[in-house]
């Protein structure tokens, strides 16, 4: 695949491992305590802990997971919703594969489909749109969720319905927005991070522009990171040169896909079908100002929220479980009292046990290879590890 | 979901709608190409291009130069690390 093989290169990490190490003694701040560097988007958390990059790293840095894996944030009462609608006869439920599994209050979309719901996973809102047409005298909701990444492809679905004259096609819009998101966790009293790695695919769609409050108003370096291997460890390099030379900039190491003006099509369907809401509720996090979308009245003849009796119920999550302090990077996942007890993958009780996203799934699956030092299927670890 | 995977365009299949065929290893399947096509960058000129796609929607170009000087960069932080390894070797064996 294009730029794929080049960018998990063992040596070259093994260079850029040595860089890092090489620059951590010029950081003063480091004799007092660990740098703590955030990865907001769970497709960094998968990567870092697939390829063992924490393991590469001298003590002194650590990655802070954040809460940037939309199907993670769902509170369970949302899940609700969708179970709801999912069970109404006429409904077709349309969703992503990744929310099947995340458990709502009663039941998962997953066990909704097995109680006899006619839940179907698509892999593009367009698979949605096409059941529509194929079933005039159904109703075809599309679960739509994530953050900048997904919300131009649902945006250009909905002109298409529209367009098209669809009238039993209808969005439960769920999609999130990240810049409140980061302004949120760098308010947070309990954090206290360095720095930033930016999420590479919501960039490509607004650029590298709207995260310079970061960097001028609350002082920290961000590197916008791609996906591989080289990629984070560059990223987090650029990060690290920032703190060595006393300078907080928005840095983009991911030039091949993002633009510093982002996507200028994306942006312009989204903002012909979206508008900000007020507050959205997350999961463990609470409400977070203006960090959700809905339909504008312009489309409102294609929102299920106005379309059907949603309940909307706000559902306390399980006692057991600590997703919230795991999603803002307070507790690390091993540290809940049920992780790999009575919440593992295959019975999870927090939303970050589902996706592959997620800390508490990367940290069960790749955790345990790590301890028990197996080699991972790239071989990057082992043979970064005989050559340092 | 939000990942996304390199692909390359192989074909239109219905210019006016935005609509082409992607390769993605060996896999083909319908995208829309709405978002990699202006002015500039009419539908015929996206054939054989490679992209990002996500969601059944071509989201980016993968910008070839962009990640040569990326790969560079990477290369000359490698070429700084054997300089330096064969400094200290050279100290090394001075010292005997
Ligand atoms: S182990 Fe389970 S309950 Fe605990 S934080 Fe992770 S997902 Fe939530």
């Amino acid at each position: 695949m294009k730029y794929v093989d080049e960018f998990r290169d063992p040596a070259r990490a093994r260079a850029l491992a040595s860089e890092i190490a090489g620059l951590v003694p010029r950081i003063a701040r480091t004799r007092e305590r660990p740098l703590q560097i955030m990865e907001v988007c769970g497709g960094h958390t998968h990567a870092i802990f697939r390829y063992g990059i924490q393991q590469l790293l001298p003590d002194a840095v650590e990655f802070v997971h954040g809460p940037g894996c939309p199907v993670c944030v769902l509170p369970m009462g949302r899940v609700d919703d969708c179970v709801a609608l999912a069970l109404q006869p006429q409904v077709i439920f349309t969703t992503f594969g990744d929310a099947m599994r995340v458990p709502g209050s009663r039941l998962s979309l997953l066990k909704a489909k097995a109680e006899g719901a006619d839940v179907r996973m698509v892999y593009s809102p367009l698979d949605a749109l096409a059941i529509a047409r194929d079933n005039p005298a159904r109703e075809v909701v599309f679960f739509g969720l994530g953050f900048e990444t997904t919300m131009p492809s649902t945006a250009m679905t909905l002109i298409a319905a529209k367009k098209q004259g669809l009238r039993n096609f209808s969005l439960f819009c769920n999609h999130i927005t990240i810049i409140p998101t980061i302004k949120a966790i760098l308010d947070s009293p309990d954090l206290h991070l360095d720095g930033f790695l930016g999420p590479g695919h919501v960039s490509m769609v607004i650029g590298t522009r709207p995260y310079r409050f970061i960097a001028e108003h609350y002082k920290r370096p961000i590197a916008i990171a791609g996906f591989e291997p080289l990629d984070v460890l560059q990223a987090l390099w650029m990060v690290l040169k920032q703190l060595a030379e006393n300078r907080c900039e928005v840095e983009n190491q991911y030039g091949r896909i993002v633009p510093a003006e982002g996507n200028r099509q994306a942006l312009a369907a989204i903002a012909e079908v979206f508008e900000l809401r007020e507050y959205f509720e997350w999961r463990g996090l609470g409400s977070i100002d203006h960090s959700g979308v809905r339909l504008r009245a312009s489309y409102a003849d294609y929102d299920a929220e106005r379309k059907f009796c949603i309940p909307n119920l706000k559902i306390a999550d399980p006692k057991s479980c600590q997703c919230g302090e795991v999603l803002k990077g307070v507790l690390k996942p091993h540290q809940c009292k049920v992780f790999g007890s009575a919440c593992t993958p295959e019975t999870p009780i927090g939303s970050l046990m589902v996706s592959s996203e997620g800390a508490c799934a990367a940290y069960y699956n790749y955790g345990r290879i790590a301890r028990s030092q197996v080699v991972d299927t790239t071989g990057l670890r082992a043979a970064v590890k005989v050559g340092a | 979901m939000c990942l996304g995977i390199p692909g390359r365009i192989v074909a239109l299949s219905d210019a006016e709608s935005r609509l082409a065929v992607v390769d993605v290893s060996g896999v083909r399947r319908s995208v829309n190409i709405a978002c990699i096509v202006d002015e500039a960058h009419p539908p015929e000129s996206c054939v054989g291009e490679w992209v990002l796609v996500h969601v059944g929607f071509a989201m980016s170009r993968i910008d070839a130069e962009e990640a040569e000087r990326t790969l560079a960069l990477l290369h000359e932080l490698g070429e700084a690390q054997a300089e330096i390894e064969a400094m200290r070797n050279s100290a090394a064996a001075r010292a005997g």
